[in-house]
């Protein structure tokens, strides 16, 4: 996974609420058997008409946003499925960081281990930030990981939250299945014990 | 004395292989359902770092989301989705993992086969690829939706980690309607509460509403939990819960049955457990619902009408509805029931199972689907098909004028080659009505499937209570 210290980029403004993952990616890009290349898909149909011609209205067909790797998003970011393919859209187009009032539990956790950053503020935050991010060339947004501080462009600087064990994985681009196989002892310790007592489990 | 623990609390405390000072745990998974949309990267990941799957007695395999659902001696002609089956079948063989291919007679959608197997327990922990995982709380087992890589780290670990999630109390005072079903319930939840109302908590649905309900409606109620923005939804196990699962082919059998039974008794939430969240809803104030925009929370009684942006209070509400009567072709202020359909689709994870389709037939029988509209009914799995048949519901459907299909996830979310097509309007009862969900320009109205087939025979949508006798 790639690591996560400090990102200053572009950042794109998407005020809409409830952006699903149907629309960050839609289904008939899931038949892919690879994580990769899938930039292209992101938020498609906002994005391209049906006859694959961009959309110059979409925010990430407009100059500076092209390039953006901060996404600035209304309330419930990612609510709907659980693919992975939303996050991998999103990474593969250049996206490392979301910002939004609320995000949907699944994709939340998915970004965390393709290396994206979600980060949750309050919702005058978000729509200062917004604002910001409408200003074009002027959009550049930083954040730092280590401080777990976001500077808008007019200097103006706010803290974040973030769960300590993730912030460690993203700052060392750590993937957790390494992690947890250094628990084995106690998983199989675990195992036995429910083995048991609830053999019915077992076969 | 240990504090009073609610059902959840029980579960979660009963899979702890280790806690942090931070409150990061990792969790035992006793159950996993993999499917071919979201496992080629998990298993490609296992391959390159040399990992086997831990527990194949713990992991089962279907195709579904791609299947078609039409003959398919053939076999699949779009390429990608025969790629992603075939890729799904050679992950299984060199893993191990069980695997039922699209002509074994108990494939079906993931949610569909695992309960009608007894691969689903109570008091177990369950993880898929999919996100509508969450059906599988139906049974009092802990169940939800992962991505990817917590596939992969499912396969290879058979844990998770994550962090506990609060308690979300739903009770559901009363007794339901007649003609007022478990679809009817869920949505009108989710119309209360918002789609990401059950954000970061687990949901347990209590009351006399939800224990009435059989265990086909409870898993309706468990599976659009996400939909609420809940990652899982549980149901405490009873006597219902234990004579479904008797006899299943996976379920414990003999002595280990009734040692098992006597374990489940003992999950319900304790009397005087604490909940971070509480809400009540009057089951006797619920009539039929519909969905009129592309959130699940946009639904409406369907004696309603198409409501305005400026009857919500909220700014980004106001928009998202504005965007959404535009997508959906839809003025405001028309009655709900002037709404013409053009698709009907009876089926998916969330009605899809054979209650379902009796409730449909039920409507169906003896009158014909509208001209104009072109009907399908998909059973959940090859099982419930052929119950359907010996009860001779296909006939039923097929008089009336609707397609009868193969099982498989078909219209719900259109990765296979049943879709709608842009500006086409589908009484649907699946899950969710998202933009492009039932295809490009797609409009979808969901609701149940009683609703359904009385959309179908109106032509539009339709007060089913009118249609039975």
């Amino acid at each position: 996974m790639q690591k996560f210290s400090t990102l200053r980029a572009v950042a794109a403004p998407l005020p809409m609420v409830n952006v699903d993952t149907d629309r960050i990616i839609p289904k008939q890009f899931l038949k892919t058997i690879k994580r990769t290349g899938l930039g292209r898909a992101l938020f498609f149909e906002m994005r391209f008409d049906a006859q694959g011609k961009e959309r110059p209205e979409f925010v990430l067909n407009r100059e500076p946003y092209r390039k953006a790797q901060i996404l600035i998003a209304g309330e419930n970011f990612g609510c709907g499925s659980s693919r992975e393919h939303a996050p991998w859209a999103l990474l593969d187009f250049g996206i490392r960081c979301v910002i939004a009032p609320s995000f949907a539990d699944i994709f939340f956790n998915n970004c965390f281990k393709n290396g994206i950053l979600p980060i949750v503020q309050p919702k005058a935050v978000v729509e200062k930030l917004l604002d910001a991010a409408g200003r074009g060339a002027n959009a550049i947004v930083t954040v730092d990981l280590e401080k777990q501080e976001i500077t808008g462009p007019d200097g103006g600087r706010v803290t974040f939250e973030v769960d300590p064990f993730r912030k460690h994985c993203l700052l060392n681009g750590l993937d957790d299945i390494g992690l947890t196989l250094e628990k084995e002892a106690k998983i199989a310790a675990f195992e036995s014990k429910q083995r048991r007592e609830q053999p019915w489990l077992y076969r | 004395m240990t504090a009073p623990r609610t059902l959840f609390d029980k579960i979660w405390d009963s899979h702890l292989v280790d806690q942090q000072a931070d409150g990061t745990c990792v969790l035992y998974i006793d159950r996993h359902l993999t499917h071919e949309v979201t496992t080629p990267q998990a298993f490609e990941g296992l391959r390159d770092a040399k990992r086997k799957v831990r527990r194949l007695d713990a992991t089962l395999a279907v195709a579904d989301h791609n299947v078609p659902t039409t003959d398919r001696s053939k076999g699949i002609a779009e390429e990608e989705s025969r790629i992603q089956i075939e890729t799904l079948t050679e992950n299984c063989r060199d893993f191990g993992v069980e695997l039922f291919d699209m002509n074994d007679v108990r494939q079906g959608i993931v949610h569909v086969i695992g309960p009608e197997q007894g691969f689903t327990l109570p008091g177990a922990t369950l993880v898929c690829g999919d996100s509508h995982t969450a059906t599988h709380g139906a049974f009092g087992c802990y169940a939800m939706g992962i991505g990817t890589s917590d596939v992969e780290h499912v396969l290879a670990t058979q844990t998770l980690v994550m962090k506990r999630p609060k308690n979300l109390r739903v009770t559901v005072e009363g007794a339901l309607p007649v003609g007022v079903t478990a679809k009817d319930l869920v949505l009108a939840i989710i119309g209360k509460i918002g789609t990401a109302g059950g954000t970061g908590h687990v949901i347990e649905y209590c009351g006399q509403a939800i224990r009435d309900l059989s265990i086909e409606g409870r898993m309706t109620v468990c599976n659009m939990s996400i939909e609420a923005g809940a990652r899982a939804g549980l149901i405490a196990p009873d006597d219902k819960t234990f004579a479904y699962l008797k006899g299943k082919p996976r379920a414990p059998k003999g002595a280990l049955w009734e040692q098992a039974v006597a374990y489940w008794r003992t999950l319900p939430s304790d009397t005087g457990a604490r909940y971070d969240t509480d809400v009540t809803i009057r089951a006797n104030e619920i009539v039929p619902q519909v969905t009129w925009g592309t959130s699940p929370e946009d639904v409406a009684p369907i004696t309603g009408r198409v409501p305005s942006p400026g009857d919500f209070a909220d700014a980004g509400k106001r928009q998202s509805v504005e965007r959404a009567l535009g997508y959906m072709g839809l003025t405001a202020g028309t009655p709900l029931r002037d709404v013409k359909i053009d698709k009907v689709f009876i089926g998916s994870c969330t009605n899809g199972r054979i209650e379902d389709l009796r409730a449909a037939a039920a409507i169906a029988k003896g009158r014909k689907v509208a001209a104009h509209v072109h009907a399908l009914v998909v059973p959940g799995s090859g099982l419930v098909k052929a119950q359907a048949e010996q009860e001779g519901l296909d006939k039923v459907f097929t008089a009336a004028g609707f397609e009868w299909r193969e099982p498989g996830c078909s219209m719900c979310l259109g990765m296979n080659p049943d879709q709608l097509k842009a500006g086409e309007r589908c009484a649907s009862t699946s899950n969710r009505n998202f933009e492009g969900r039932q295809g490009p320009g797609g409009r979808t109205h969901l609701l149940s499937p009683a609703m359904a087939a009385a959309a179908a025979i109106a032509g539009r949508l339709a007060d089913v209570r009118e249609y039975q006798r």
